[in-house]
């Protein structure tokens, strides 16, 4: 076990199968998006009280679920780097930061076009939009930080506390609409008991869910790589890859 | 279907397209920023490599 682990965490070895791994992604990401897109926009039947506009549901709700997750994953990885001293970690945080901004960015933007004809106003100052905007904050103030230690393992270091620490906005933003009031309608999919949300209006939503996360998958095969090789400026290896 | 009633997305569609429409740009960004990245790191460690080996030893 820990012989396999130490072979992951080489740069030259993970960085071979980040390049493997890296189609079983992408692929599938493009075909399940697409056909989310298509079921979503198409064949979903239109919303009794939203009408069509509800479509707009196929892109919001992967994209704020993407910017959560992608958050709990960069501090998980965060933590074993700041724990286990393990570089590769580290740099899978730092590469997890962009992607996770945008997807938070992505959350703000369509939830604010749904918002204005369905409660009509782009923006209120409400807890679960403020919470989200608190998120993209720290994403950008994880970047932020990143970039302003020349010295790698000491931005490696710093960024990983702001990371953790940060991780408890996860489940305000997520319990925001339980314990405030809030315009924002509660969870219809992630509840206890049965969704409240009609199986053909979720299964599209599923198929963007599953399309948003392989796509994740992909990007962050492609950014570790990047990350590796910056990491690894003189190592032999290079040879080999470049 | 009609395709100018698909469009006009019953009324909301000044609402519906402009989201899909930013979401596709994010998501083209990212694919195109992260091959960027991996595509730069690549070259950089070309050039790096070629610095070591014309080095005289």
């Amino acid at each position: 076990m820990w012989t396999w682990f130490h072979k992951l965490s080489s740069p030259p070895h993970a960085y071979r199968i980040l390049g493997r791994l890296a189609p079983w992604f992408g692929w599938p990401a493009l075909g399940l998006i697409l056909l989310g897109v298509y079921w979503g926009l198409v064949k979903a039947p239109a919303d009794y009280q939203q009408g069509e506009g509800f479509r707009i549901l196929y892109v919001h709700a992967p994209a704020a679920w993407m910017s959560m997750f992608i958050y709990v994953v960069m501090a998980v990885a965060a933590a074993i780097g700041l724990i286990w001293r393990m570089k590769l970690a580290h740099a899978a945080a730092a590469a997890c930061a962009p992607v996770g901004a945008s997807f938070t960015f992505l959350a703000l933007a369509t939830g604010s076009i749904w918002g204005k004809p369905m409660w009509g106003t782009w923006w209120v100052w409400d807890a679960r939009l403020t919470s989200e905007l608190i998120l993209l904050f720290l994403y950008l103030g994880y970047m932020a930080l990143r970039s302003s230690f020349d010295d790698p393992r000491r931005a490696d270091r710093a960024s990983a506390v702001l990371a953790i620490v940060g991780v408890i906005n996860v489940p305000i933003i997520h319990y925001s609409v339980e314990w405030w009031t809030t315009l924002h309608q509660p969870a219809s999919v992630t509840r206890i008991a049965k969704p409240a949300i009609a199986l053909p209006m979720l299964v599209p939503l599923f198929i963007m869910l599953a399309g948003y996360q392989l796509y994740f998958g992909w990007l962050l095969c492609r950014r570790l790589q990047g990350e590796i090789l910056r990491r690894e400026r003189n190592a032999g290896w290079l040879q080999e890859v470049a | 279907m009609d395709i100018g009633d698909f469009l006009a997305m019953g009324g909301y569609a000044r609402y519906v397209w402009p989201a899909y429409a930013l979401s596709a740009i994010v998501l083209v960004y990212n694919a195109w920023s992260a091959a960027r990245l991996r595509r730069e790191q690549l070259a950089s460690a070309r050039r790096r490599v070629s610095l070591v080996q014309d080095e005289p030893r």
